[in-house]
């Protein structure tokens, strides 16, 4: 659909589109065919604000976000550069006010990009017609809001957005059960009676032993547990249980469609941003800005790889990252003989002139994501030189401070804070709690505790969906506690008091 | 192909307001919460209009970050570590409400709705005349402070290459008397309904810093309201002890004075501004009596024939809020019932025990529609 609507690049530009895009392929990047569009700022807020497709489906939040985006720019706090979307073809937002030497920069930027989406295996199973995906969801998104009501629907969504993180990350690769419960597999056997009542002397022959242990042990169907096993996708496990209608079953498998197609660029930030800006910064400084361009390159690429009052720059890390390892695997630098070698001097200029960098990078950002590119290639050598340091919270002074700058510790808070997002991981473990079709969710409790206003608004989120109280269980105060909300009331449980707050 | 983004930013909107909404009988009660923001701004905390999920709390989740620095120096405040961490995977720092910008009229508008306040007629009907100056127009004679320098040119250029006296080479454009052009200015008459609010205030020892608050949070309300009822609003401000002045509004507000009460003296004071800048036939006059209802008692008989005689005949009307205090005795409010009868066409009185009354007492006040 948005094809049509796109204005043909200015003839200058369009000529170095062609001209960047051999350049990049000359390099190796494998990318979909790029689509490039140049709109104002105002526009490119707008496709922002919308997620990068302005096709999709209506929401408030669209809305709050173009005002903050708006908000930003009108204050010259900040400005979106580019837009890239995943998406076969792919395509690319430039912003008309750019100079030229930003355009350029942009583009080779996007390539970059392009090829990561299309080569990295963690975006192998996303929707690439995801622009027309989209423009359907919002055609039925919108089809429901005619037919019951604009409100009813939106507020359908908050709920269904509030879980939009409880999907299994790993699903599509790893088939942990069949997709839709076949409930034709349920043997539902007769209840057998158990002991009947009779007096003392009676029961030996009213209730045999030997009877009794065959009910325990032979036929006696377990209990049917509701998972069989604790699950990550909770949109799906509500999906298939919980009591929606066929307009909100639909809206929640859309918001969990697009959650799944979202997850793997959550999953490769840094990775993704290191690697464009790898290319563009290869690209620009040897082959295309022109010699008077290049001090306005240097500045606006410091400008988005700089490192601001302590903070990470994922921009940076990236290519710092990439670049490193494409040395060390061009000098050897690595493996068994390295890794025992401590002596400093011998180390650094250790060079078995191998040559295998640029095979290696190609390599990690194929098969790697965050998680596994830091635990990976992130070394004391590279810790040491980028000067990073872990931080914590000291609720003495209510600052953040800086913890230490130890390597092992470091590089453990940096997966820590890549495991799953950065966010807790939970599981639906019971769909009929208490035997009284209630929803249990149990928080794997690893030291941080959740956020109790937000993990109560979303219980009550949560409640929408599934109709019937709902649980979670974790830790709070070093407590084991279940929070719970009955469709009334939150209720604290830590075993011995019980609070209870009314919520308004 | 348009884009749904208006339509989201529409919907955004809505919900703000029936946040506001909802939440209104708050804001008013604790107008400290609201900043100011320029001049027809405030800007309002909005609880949790994000999407809440099951996330870290802030201030468990470390991170790690880049730089110089020593083993226990800061990196940021609690709840705002700067920016970075963040990208890196978690995501501390936001809070559970957003500060949303909302304009005094939609307040005002909020306001109305909630409260049913009665709009407002206002009384002279359109007698005073507003004359405004604009400089819309050219003329080809005036002074010369006002020449249109671009336009005097341009005429000259074309009457020279229309006669040929124009050569490219030599481009010399040299203007005479009949090119010359002039900016003018036309007058603009448009009918302003005047409206001014005076504010009396007792700052004798027993009005507490307490009283104040309430003071101002009431008052903000009326200034929205009012202001949004007529065009252009005139505050006034008056503080008394045992004696009375007219002052500006942060000393209004900031002025404490260890005296004793006599009403009378603000009541002057009033009445001589009304006599002086505010003829009652142009200007809708209302007074807002703020006190905690001590007043010497010798003083009240003169204060009530100034007020019968020489304020009342000529206002809209007259407020008069009695704060509850721990020192006050609060009798003048019964003084005032009794000598002008319960049901005084132009007065309206309510107590306020604390901040929670404000918002009956603002429906007192404003729901008469005067």
């Amino acid at each position: 659909m948005p094809i049509s609507e796109i204005a043909p690049l200015p003839a200058e530009l369009q000529e170095w589109q062609e001209k960047i895009e051999k350049l990049a392929a000359g390099h190796g990047l494998d990318f979909f065919p790029t689509i490039f569009e140049m709109v104002p700022a105002d526009r490119l807020n707008e496709i922002a604000a919308k997620g990068g497709f302005p096709v999709r489906y209506p929401h408030w939040r669209f809305g709050m976000e173009y005002e903050k985006l708006g908000k930003g720019y009108h204050y010259g706090l900040q400005k979106i550069y580019e837009l890239v979307i995943n998406n076969d073809p792919c395509y690319a937002y430039l912003m008309a006010s750019n100079e030229l030497v930003d355009q350029k920069l942009v583009m080779a930027h996007v390539y970059g990009h392009c090829d990561f989406f299309k080569c990295n295996a963690w975006f192998g199973h996303t929707n690439r017609k995801m622009m027309d995906q989209m423009a359907n969801h919002g055609a039925r998104i919108r089809r429901y809001m005619d037919e019951v009501g604009v409100e009813p629907v939106e507020e359908f969504i908050d709920a269904c957005l509030s879980i939009e993180d409880l999907i299994d990350i790993h699903s599509p690769f790893i088939k942990r059960r069949a997709d839709r419960h076949d409930p034709g597999e349920r043997k539902d056997a007769p209840p057998k009676p158990a002991r009947f009542q009779s007096s003392e002397y009676l029961d030996p022959f009213v209730n045999p032993k030997a009877e009794l242990r065959r009910d325990d042990t032979e036929d006696t169907p377990k209990p049917h547990k509701i998972p069989e096993h604790p699950e990550r996708d909770v949109m799906l496990f509500l999906l298939e249980r919980a009591p929606l209608n066929a307009w909100q079953a639909d809206v929640l498998s859309i918001i969990r469609d697009e959650a799944y197609y979202f997850a793997p660029q959550g999953q490769t930030k840094i990775m993704n941003e290191g690697w464009a800006s790898y290319w563009h910064s290869k690209m620009m400084t040897t082959q295309i800005a022109s010699a008077a361009e290049i001090v306005q390159f240097a500045d606006h690429h410091s400008g988005t790889v700089a490192s601001s009052g302590g903070s990470l720059n994922p921009y940076k890390l990236g290519i710092e990252l990439f670049r490193d390892i494409e040395d060390r695997w061009n000098r050897g630098a690595y493996g068994k003989e390295y890794e025992e070698c401590d002596d400093h001097a011998e180390r650094q200029d250790w060079d078995r002139q191998l040559g295998g960098g640029r095979d290696k990078i190609f390599e990690v950002r194929r098969v790697h994501n965050d998680l596994t590119f830091i635990d990976s290639f992130l070394t004391l050598d590279f810790v040491r030189e980028h000067k990073l340091f872990k931080f914590g919270y000291n609720p003495g002074t209510e600052y953040y401070e800086i913890e230490t700058r130890a390597f092992p510790q470091v590089k453990s808070q940096l997966l820590v804070n890549l495991t799953n997002l950065g966010r807790p991981h939970i599981s639906v473990v019971d769909g009929n709690y208490k035997n009284r079709g209630e929803l249990y969710l149990e928080h794997a409790y690893t030291g941080v505790e959740l956020q109790m206003n937000y993990a109560q608004d979303t219980l009550q989120n949560l409640h929408r969906l599934w109709t019937r109280p709902v649980h979670i269980a974790t830790v709070i105060d070093e407590v084991e506690t279940i929070v719970s909300f009955d469709g009334k009331s939150v209720t604290v449980d830590q075993g011995d008091e019980v609070e209870s707050e009314e919520d308004d | 192909m348009p884009l749904d983004i208006e339509r989201d930013q529409r919907r955004f909107k809505e919900i703000v307001r029936g946040r506001l909404r909802k939440n209104l009988r708050k804001y008013v009660t604790q107008g400290e919460m609201m900043g100011r923001k320029g001049k027809d701004l405030v800007s309002i905390p909005i609880p949790s209009l994000d999407v809440p999920r099951f996330k870290f709390g802030d201030n468990g989740a470390g991170g790690v970050g880049t730089g110089e620095g020593e083993e226990g120096q800061p990196v940021g405040k609690g709840g705002q570590p700067q920016g970075g961490p963040g990208e890196a995977g978690s995501d501390p720092g936001s809070e559970h409400f957003m500060e949303v910008d909302v304009s005094l009229d939609e307040l005002a508008e909020i306001l109305g709705d909630e409260l049913e306040l009665p709009r407002i007629l206002p009384k002279g009907d359109a007698s005073l005349q507003d004359e405004k100056s604009k400089y819309d127009s050219i003329r080809s004679t005036g002074p010369e402070s006002l020449r249109h320098k671009k336009r005097t040119y341009l005429k000259a250029l074309k009457r020279q290459i229309s006669t040929g006296e124009y050569t490219p080479d030599d481009p010399r454009v040299v203007p005479i008397k009949s090119d010359k052009q002039y900016r003018s200015w036309s007058t603009i008459q448009h009918p302003e309904v005047n409206a001014v609010i005076i504010y009396v205030m007792d700052v004798s020892g027993s009005m507490t810093d307490d009283q104040k608050e309430i003071v101002r949070t009431e008052a903000f309300w009326i200034d929205t309201w009012l202001g949004s009822q007529y065009k252009g609003i005139e505050k006034r401000y008056i503080i008394h002890d045992a004696v009375a002045k007219e002052v500006d509004e942060h000393t209004f507000y900031h002025t404490r004075e260890s005296g004793g009460t006599r009403i009378s003296s603000a009541y002057k004071v009033c009445a001589d501004l009304i006599e002086k800048d505010f003829p009652p036939a142009d200007w809708n006059i209302y007074v807002f009596q703020f006190s905690d209802g001590d007043n010497w008692g010798e003083d009240n008989e003169k204060a009530f024939s100034e007020l019968g005689d020489r304020i009342l005949p000529h206002v809209n009307l007259y407020a008069y809020g009695q704060v509850e205090s721990p020192y006050g005795s609060g009798e003048f409010l019964g003084r005032l019932k009794s000598r002008f009868g319960e049901s005084h066409e132009a007065i309206v009185t309510s107590e306020i025990e604390d901040k929670d009354a404000i918002y009956e007492s603002i429906k007192t006040f404003l729901g008469k529609g005067k």
